[in-house]
């Protein structure tokens, strides 16, 4: 499979965009302020094709802070909490499946 | 082992150097991502899902016990305590820090390893049988002939931009353990009538999204010849393999294309006008590479010593000694496989204070020396039967010695999904559950030989198509499915795995491959036909309406 970077654009609900950071590969997301946050509650929330492309756009103006840039499936919570969209999402947010080992 | 030189000390310090370079560039923004990307490649550092990973070669799969103990002080420096062993006899760090990296990789190169050609397209790391040189039957060492490629390969200028990654396996047994015939070029160490020693010739093997197994280019090459040899396959194919498809550039495409026959005669004209060239190896070429493999100064000791006849009254020893103990060219010595497959753990992980751990065994037992196995296993190929027993109740105390190699738990499974940001889907979990429903000693040596690969995709790392019982992760509408084949194998006859029928979600995979095993314990000729010989023997149709009927 392409990776997400490689893949056409597609937002059929609320997305975020996602990135790893340059100096550890953490995973980062892309916020409103335009800056990037280690913690997912802080992405920006987008639902149209046009505002993605936009917060992409800008995710990708500068390459030293994270690489990387695409766009990821979000699920919003009654609560306006944000969670991962799909499996592949869930386990950047929270790390591998099963116990490292120790 | 293999004694480094100067030579390879200094090109390592200045590599190191180079790379750090590189990286205070990259984080200072001089260099932009696109720039560096390919710079970092080079030196094995990936970007994976929640981190950066770097892969290191263990050239042949041979280490010593410094730079083992030297892996475990960085796993514990610099990761997160523990290291993956892959399918390649290479070792991955899953969660290295690029601005850690240069540090982390002079302590590496301060005992001769590195992640240089460990990707790209380029040579990779030739690997060969992890009992090279110790077991029985063997024509030749095939240690010493993967090192002459790796020193010819190694920044080789014509094929570092090859028009896709190039891997290289030898063997010199008559079983082979090294996977050969699914690998780009695949060689096999024999003797012709004449006992002149040489290798037959594969070329084109290889797994991924279109596998193939190796078609036979030249039944017997001139041992001295090798190095000319593989410049002319490498020359054709650089010359004839497709750049403009990633998908249909490995040479196995154009091997397939143009015909093992074609393919053949272009490498014969190419070797006819280099043959008798620079490449030509004096048997003082060879026997300087030779002598620089140092080998254990072995006692002159008999079989079956009073130690290890008393320790084959513990049962636990038994079974431990039936799986994982294997008959050395030695007199009085052994060969040990230490199950990196602990039921329940990830398959081919081994934590720092293990990696410590089988290092001082190693330094106490085994010559210093410890190997890696495709099967990502460990082994110690060297050490005296009558310390068997002490060895094993040390492996035993770190949770070494689960007796279940080459058993249905003993599964060779790629990162997948959890680490690797081409998978589709999890391998690891997939192997752990199957693991857990096969814990049981007496049922999993009851169903005997039986290899299961996994793959999180199609670039098929966990080499499930040659699995005995293969199974792919592919991704359905957001949802991880899994393709199961039966009747692979990666030996001597090896062979593709066919299709068992439509894939099938996480959660059902353990259950179908319990009803897969149980149709063949059922449909088997008896205790002695394995496996992958019922599969042969009948088809996967039997296995077919069995499992799908029950699904």
């Amino acid at each position: 499979m392409a990776a997400p970077q490689q893949q056409k654009l597609k937002v059929n609900g609320p997305v975020v965009v996602t990135a790893n950071r340059l100096t550890d590969g953490a995973v980062v997301w892309r916020t409103a302020a335009g800056g990037w946050s280690a913690e997912l509650a802080d992405a920006a929330v987008v639902t149209s094709a046009e505002a993605a492309i936009a917060l992409l756009a800008g995710a990708q103006q500068r390459d030293i802070d994270a690489v990387g840039a695409y766009v990821a499936p979000v699920l919003l919570g009654a609560d306006g909490a944000v969670a991962p969209g799909n499996l592949r999402e869930r386990i950047r947010v929270a790390g591998p499946t099963f116990e490292l080992p120790h | 082992m293999y004694v480094y030189d100067e030579f390879d000390r200094a090109f390592l310090a200045e590599r190191v150097a180079e790379f750090r370079d590189q990286v205070g560039r990259r984080l200072s923004g001089a260099l932009s991502e696109d720039e560096f990307k390919p710079l970092r490649l080079m030196n094995g550092v990936y970007l994976q899902l929640h981190a950066y990973m770097l892969r290191i070669a263990i050239p042949y799969g041979t280490l010593n016990s410094d730079q083992l103990r030297r892996m475990a002080y960085v796993a514990r420096r610099y990761d997160r305590g523990y290291g993956h062993f892959t399918t390649r006899q290479n070792i991955q760090f899953n969660w290295i820090k690029l601005d850690e990296l240069p540090e982390a990789m002079a302590a590496l190169a301060e005992v001769g390893v590195h992640g240089i050609q460990t990707s790209g397209n380029c040579i990779r790391n030739v690997t060969t049988d992890q009992w090279a040189g110790a077991t029985p039957g063997e024509y030749d060492d095939p240690r010493i002939w993967a090192e002459i490629l790796r020193q010819y390969s190694t920044l080789h200028p014509e094929f570092t931009y090859l028009p896709r990654k190039f891997k290289i396996a030898i063997t010199a047994a008559p079983q082979d353990r090294a996977a050969i015939k699914v690998h780009d070029v695949g060689l096999r160490l024999h003797r012709n009538e004449a006992g002149e020693l040489g290798f037959e010739v594969l070329v084109g093997g290889g797994l991924g999204r279109t596998p193939f197994v190796g078609k036979l280019v030249r039944p017997f090459l001139p041992a001295r010849d090798l190095l000319s040899y593989i410049e002319a396959i490498m020359r054709v194919y650089n010359q004839y393999g497709r750049r403009d498809n990633i998908y249909k550039a490995r040479i196995k495409i154009l091997v397939h294309e143009i015909g093992a026959e074609e393919f053949s005669r272009a490498v014969e004209a190419e070797w006819e006008a280099i043959r008798e060239g620079a490449l030509k190896m004096t048997d003082e070429m060879i026997a300087e590479i030779r002598g620089r493999f140092l080998y254990p100064d072995f006692a002159a000791l008999t079989d079956n010593p009073p130690e290890l006849v008393e320790a084959l009254k513990d049962e636990r020893f038994v079974t431990w000694h039936a799986n994982s103990v294997h008959t050395h060219k030695v007199p009085g010595h052994a060969i040990v496989t230490i199950s990196l497959k602990p039921v329940g753990a990830p398959p081919g992980d081994a934590t720092a204070d293990q990696m410590e751990v089988v290092a001082d065994l190693a330094d106490r037992y085994g010559f210093r020396e410890i190997r890696v196995g495709h099967e990502q296993n460990l082994c110690l190929p060297n050490v005296a039967q009558k310390d068997l027993p002490a060895l094993w109740a040390a492996l035993d105390a770190a949770g070494l010695a689960t007796p279940n190699v080459n058993h249905i738990s003993d599964i060779i499974a790629c990162p997948g999904l959890d680490y690797c940001a081409l998978a589709n889907a999890r391998a690891i979990p997939v192997a752990q559950e199957i693991a857990k429903r096969f814990a049981d000693l007496d049922r999993s040596r009851g169903i005997g030989r039986l290899h299961v690969n996994i793959s999180g995709c199609i670039n098929a790392c966990g080499h499930h198509h040659v699995g005995h019982i293969g199974i792919l992760g592919v991704e359905k509408n957001g949802q991880e499915f899994y393709q199961i084949t039966l009747g692979g194998r990666a030996d001597e006859k090896a062979q593709l795995g066919t299709l068992l029928g439509p894939a099938v979600s996480y959660e059902q995979v353990p259950d179908l491959i319990e009803d897969v095993v149980d149709t063949y314990m059922e449909l088997r000729a008896g205790p002695q036909e394995l496996f992958i010989d019922t599969v042969a023997r009948l088809g996967v149709e039997p296995f077919k309406e069995r499992v799908y009927a029950a699904h």
